[in-house]
């Protein structure tokens, strides 16, 4: 259904069914003395081709997109059809919001349902919401959720998970009595070790696979250790692509699912909006936060959908709700969603064995050149350590600089003792020519 | 006109107590089902929470709205009609029957007695219309 704003002509037909002569009356409950009370200090009105030179200049001083750029670190680089946002632009899914009588709004519950269904397929897991915000905030509330389900506090997290990701966790639960224990990696695996953390006050083991190194995680055997002290095991996925290659988080045992799906198809855009991936097993489901599409027949037997358990959600159960989050990123997820079934199983397996075949040719290179190693030995898909002879962050300046490659991402912004290392991140979008142009430009300086 | 058996115990807020010795098994009445419609989920405690009198120790979920349950004693559970999990509807066909919820065992045996008898809660129902 189209979302259209109101004409002036209908705005004075409200105004007049309710008795009031200007739309400001309605906020008169607001104290005059927090009021604004002028114009806001914006530019005069500039004729269309004024403010498409504002915005290009604007967009000029981001020289950074159009380097060639081996960033990766949570937000990736991949290839979208041209079909993902010619269908989003359409005017009733880009201007549509959260429906609130939902059952009007079939074709976005449809799409709803099939992401969701795609995001259970992909992840081996039973269930999956309708989206989270992104995959900072549905990490967050999975260490929420762990404590509902399991009525303890603590929660065991790998500092292999993205240091951000760790940040906004700690921020969302810091009034709520969370216990938060970190443990460390081994430094020659790149995987997480100090596993005696784990005892019967844990609600979750969470871990990050790929991790934050690139580093794939042992899964199986992490989630074994979580359920031997009654834990939950949550799997937390920064790169949505791996799940077309690696082994799914579900079928290693995970009971929480939790990532982001901005690698399918959704621009980078400096952070945001991106997509937060949530899924669990069905026997969670009504500890689960956000909403929940479904399956439904009416009375003749025709097939229709609906927004359902809805007794999870603030609207209808304040104190009992499973989260404050009463909407989705729906146009996003609509894109991810053209992005899954546009490439469907093949064309994804595909994209994520470009990746981890780029990204091994890199390492190979890379590790090649005098006085430069990968210091991680365990599997990896297309992200990965390199360690060199001096600082990273002087590294990386000089191939930005002198060489105009965004060269990777030092992990000193976030680890201490690293100070030498950097982390590299290949993708599809990265050709063979400036694989070998960045292991020049590093080996010539 | 619900149905009301004489030998157990009522509140207003329509549950049903059936008390045998020291427990106390616990339901909602007829009236409640009727008036929830199909039950489709109820939301139990676990075996050993313990509660005060009146507090809420669940929910009842049906197509329409969702309740909350009071146990009107003060006391722990000690058992779950975990059948109800499979089949929520039997809180509709069988209200005093196959759709017990909960056994607690009581704190004080003698609270049961201040609770109303059948004839006090039909002539509630008549109140409330």
């Amino acid at each position: 259904m189209r979302y259209i704003p109101n004409s002036p002509e209908e705005r004075e037909e409200m105004l007049a069914t309710v008795g009031l002569k200007s739309a400001e009356e309605l906020f008169r409950s607001i104290p005059a003395d927090v009021q604004l009370n002028r114009a806001l200090k914006i530019t005069e009105p500039l004729a269309e081709s004024e403010v498409i030179a504002a915005m290009e200049s604007m967009a000029a001083k981001n020289t950074g997109a159009t380097k060639p750029s081996f960033l990766g670190a949570g937000v990736y680089s991949h290839y979208s059809p041209t079909i993902v946002d010619h269908l989003i632009q359409r005017s009733e899914f880009f201007t549509s919001y959260t429906p609130y009588q939902p059952e009007i709004s079939q074709g976005t519950l449809q799409y709803i349902f099939e992401f969701q269904t795609l995001i259970c397929q992909l992840t081996g897991m039973e269930v999956a919401n309708a989206s989270m915000y992104d995959g900072s905030t549905s990490m967050a509330e999975a260490y929420l959720m762990a404590r509902r389900v399991t009525r303890r506090d603590r929660i065991v997290v790998a500092k292999t998970v993205h240091p951000e990701y760790r940040e906004v966790a700690r921020t969302y639960g810091q009034h709520g009595g969370a216990d938060i224990v970190e443990i460390d990696f081994n430094e020659d695996t790149g995987r997480i070790s100090g596993l005696d953390a784990l005892d019967d006050k844990t609600a979750a083991l969470v871990v990050q696979s790929p991790n934050f190194f690139g580093c794939i995680e042992d899964l199986k055997s992490l989630a074994d250790a979580a359920h031997a002290v009654g834990a939950l095991f949550v799997v937390v996925v920064t790169e949505a692509i791996s799940l077309g290659l690696l082994k799914s988080p579900g079928s290693c045992g995970a009971d929480i699912v939790v990532g982001e799906g901005q690698s399918f198809g959704i621009p980078m855009s400096f952070g945001g909006p991106h997509v937060g991936l949530f899924a669990t097993q069905e026997k969670f489901v009504r500890q689960m936060p956000g909403r929940l599409a479904g399956v439904a027949y009416d009375k003749n037997g025709n097939r229709g959908f609906v927004l359902t358990l809805s007794t999870r959600e603030q609207h209808i159960r304040r104190e009992k709700a499973t989260s404050n989050i009463c909407t989705n990123q729906g146009l996003i997820a609509l894109a991810a969603t053209i992005y899954m079934e546009a490439m469907g199983k093949k064309g994804l397996q595909e994209v994520a064995t470009q990746n981890a075949q780029k990204a091994a040719y890199a390492a190979k290179v890379i590790s090649a050149i005098d006085g430069y190693s990968l210091p991680f030995s365990a599997p990896r898909f297309n992200e990965f350590v390199v360690r060199g002879p001096q600082p990273a962050t002087e590294t990386l300046e000089r191939l930005r600089t002198s060489n105009g490659i965004l060269g990777g991402l030092a992990l000193s912004k976030y680890y201490r003792g690293h100070d030498n290392d950097f982390l590299v991140c290949v993708t599809e979008t990265t050709s063979r020519t400036q694989i070998d142009q960045l292991a020049d430009a590093i080996s010539n300086g | 006109m619900a149905n009301i058996p004489e030998n157990l115990r009522y509140t207003k807020d329509h549950e049903w107590l059936s008390v045998d010795g020291e427990t106390a098994a616990l339901g909602i009445t007829d009236y409640a089902q009727s008036s929830l419609g199909d039950v489709v989920y109820i939301d139990m405690p676990r075996v050993g929470d313990k509660f005060g009198a009146h507090e809420a120790f669940g929910s009842v979920e049906s197509v329409k709205a969702v309740s909350e349950i009071f146990t009107p004693i003060a006391g722990e559970i000690v058992e779950l009609n975990n059948g109800l999990n499979d089949t929520p509807e039997k809180v509709n066909s069988d209200p005093y029957g196959d759709g017990w919820m909960i056994k607690i065992k009581m704190e004080n045996a003698g609270a049961a007695d201040a609770l109303l008898s059948a004839e006090e809660y039909e002539e509630y129902l008549s109140t409330i219309g």
